[in-house]
């Protein structure tokens, strides 16, 4: 395995979960810099009212071996379906073309212990973790769970892991902790649960949705340090799903940017801010308030987002918000193109180079 | 131990809240000596401010920290433990007599909260949620009434079609506009705005942020912002308190405090908000 193996104190249940995976082709490490996940051209359409309607379209993605990759957006812009697909949570009657490969093979193929297995190492966080959690059982047996089921990890290891790894993201009280039920614990807290628990089933990628929009921002900053700490300990990829486009910038290496269920952007986040590749990611850093100084309009983005579904199928979705938009933009569906080392939906993006600025009014 | 010294609420610069507000035609709303307790928690302890008219004052704070108690009592969904609330001059500490009183209030202070998603009738539509509060506080012929409704769902940027629709049919920016009309129905002196536009998404936040300062210049109404969020505080409001564990722990121009934060919690607030190039730090770990 590629990652540090929080289980090496547990011998009885490391060779029987090294087996399942290793047989399965799930946990085979791969050379650094290659994909883990690759999303490619995914699109799905989920049915309302028995009608099918289009929420991610042509959606193209990868996550690297412990690289963490931001994935912004507004709601309906299909960022948390990108996720959903990816852990196989799609809702029923879900129609999916395109393909999600987790080390090379398609997760669409995976059914029971292959799946469980997946799952045990693309793990998720939630923005909501009481909506996450059983609110009639104890923090202990919401995360031993996965362990004991998927892992065959005796009760009592799994619980001494689960105090360790309390410990891990700031809890010190472990024992105690885990006694408890939900009620009992602050959002933060709860949340810091939540990680900890992903954690234990020792994951290779960490599906991260909107996990401190809830939290204050003091403990929004701890629960961030706590996931930056534990990733590079243990090496673990990351996709940060965030409306938060300076919080992506600031946690991620790359950032992906989705508008009306398409991708519009693919950049480095230490250039996204100041050097932006579509008009629409632009748009939205000029668009937050600025806490350096205020100014007598924001520059709001005219208009609000479109979902996927409501999105032309043959012009790009952003042009009626656009300010740079032409008639160019209104003829056909830009493709996502390679530019400067990043990728833009936009056919004039190349021509706009150097005009897209943040800066706020 | 029980500090019963309260903190002197003027600060390093020494214009206190009172006077600043003062010195803007006297304030439409007076807070003084507030305390609110619930069984053994102090929620709210030794809080005042004022807010002139057509003013904007921030409550910053997180979780906890009382702020959206402050707005709950000054609206008069929550009683003071001890302290006076003062609008127009007029005490609303105690709870209304009449029915005549409560709608005088109404008058004098309105709220928008949070969440659009539950402020608003599932069954009423846009029009009829403004119209309703029209009609509960002006004595006006109905064709009045609806020319005004018309006014208010076109101040806040909604369309015909939308006026007409359900809540279930609107966008959460749109619900929070709908609320905000009928808020203004009432032609309220003070706004309480208890995170109006935290749950907005970032291009529909701009919109609502320009849109309250558009009101505030056309209709001189005061607000009190309730937020968490540093930067919305900087770009609406003009004077800030900063609440933790429900005292005020820091106050000034919302400028100065955000430049020039002096007590420690302000300083760990405003370190805590994501910027390019942040790094997240593990600070104490917090306790509960």
């Amino acid at each position: 395995m590629t990652v540090g193996d929080p289980n090496q104190n547990v011998p009885a249940a490391e060779g029987s979960v090294g087996a399942v995976l290793a047989g399965d082709g799930l946990a085979g490490g791969g050379p650094g810099g290659a994909p883990l996940l690759d999303v490619d051209r995914l699109t799905v359409r989920l049915p309302v009212g028995g009608v099918p309607r289009a929420v991610l379209r042509d959606v193209s993605l990868t996550v690297r071996v412990g690289e963490a990759v931001g994935l912004v957006g507004e709601s309906g812009s299909g960022k948390s379906m990108t996720a959903r697909a990816i852990d196989r949570l799609l809702p029923a009657g879900a129609q999916v073309e395109g393909q999600i490969r987790y080390r090379g093979r398609d997760i669409s193929e995976l059914s029971g212990g292959d799946l469980r297995a997946f799952r045990t190492k693309v793990a998720m966080i939630f923005q909501d973790p009481r909506a996450h959690v059983n609110p009639v059982r104890r923090i202990g047996d919401f995360m031993t769970e996965a362990m004991r089921a998927n892992l065959r990890v005796p009760a009592r290891y799994a619980h001494l892991r689960a105090i360790e790894m309390l410990a891990q993201v700031g809890i010190d009280d472990g024992a105690r902790r885990l006694r408890q039920y939900p009620h009992e614990l602050s959002g933060g807290m709860l949340q810091r649960v939540m990680i900890a628990a992903a954690l234990l089933t020792d994951p290779v990628l960490l599906l991260a949705d909107e996990p401190t929009t809830a939290l204050d921002v003091t403990t929004q900053a701890e629960v961030m340090a706590i996931l930056d700490d534990l990733r590079r300990e243990y090496g673990l990829a990351m996709l940060f799903i965030t409306h938060d486009l300076e919080l992506a910038a600031a946690i991620c290496d790359r950032t992906v940017v989705m508008y009306a269920g398409q991708v519009v952007e693919v950049r480095s986040s230490a250039l996204l801010h100041q050097d932006p590749l579509h008009p629409y990611t632009a748009a939205l850093a000029a668009a937050r308030p600025d806490i350096e100084r205020s100014s007598t309009r924001l520059r709001a983005i005219p208009g609000r987002p479109l979902s996927a579904f409501e999105a032309p199928a043959d012009e790009c979705a952003f042009a009626p918000r656009c300010p740079h938009a032409s008639d160019a933009c209104r003829q056909s569906l830009p493709a996502l193109t390679e530019l400067d080392g990043g990728l833009s939906r936009c056919v004039r993006a190349a021509e706009l180079r150097g005009q897209l600025t943040v800066t706020h009014a | 131990m029980p500090d019963t010294t309260a903190p002197d609420l003027a600060g390093p610069d020494s214009t206190s809240p009172h006077s600043a507000a003062l010195a803007s035609n006297g304030p439409v709303l007076v807070v003084t000596s507030l305390r609110k307790e619930f069984g053994s928690l102090v929620a709210v302890d030794d809080v005042s401010f004022a807010v002139g008219a057509g003013r904007s004052m921030a409550i910053v704070g997180e979780s906890g920290s009382g702020k959206t108690t402050i707005a709950r009592m000054i609206v008069g969904l929550e009683r003071p433990t001890r302290g006076t609330i003062t609008a127009c001059g007029a005490d609303r500490s105690r709870p209304a007599r009449s029915a005549r009183d409560r709608r005088r209030r109404g008058a004098e202070v309105q709220i928008v909260f949070q969440d659009p998603y539950t402020s608003l009738d599932p069954r009423q539509s846009a029009e009829d949620a403004v119209s309703e509060a029209l009609r509960l506080h002006h004595d006006w012929p109905a064709d009045r009434c609806r020319s005004r409704v018309t006014e208010l769902i076109d101040l806040v940027g909604l369309d015909a079609r939308q006026a007409r629709s359900l809540p279930r049919a609107l966008s959460g920016g749109q619900r929070q506009r709908v609320a905000i009309a009928r808020a203004l129905a009432a032609e309220p002196r003070v706004l309480v705005l208890d995170e109006s536009v935290a749950a907005l998404d970032v291009s529909i936040q701009a919109q609502v942020l320009n849109l309250l300062a558009d009101i505030r210049d056309e209709t001189a109404v005061s607000y009190v912002l309730i937020s968490h969020d540093l930067a919305v505080v900087r770009q609406l409001t003009d004077h800030a308190i900063v609440m933790h564990r429900g005292r005020v722990v820091e106050h000034g121009p919302t400028a100065r405090v955000l430049d020039e934060p002096q007590d420690p919690y302000t300083r760990r607030l405003r370190a805590s908000v994501p910027r390019p190039g942040w790094k997240p730090t593990r600070a104490g770990s917090e306790s509960s």
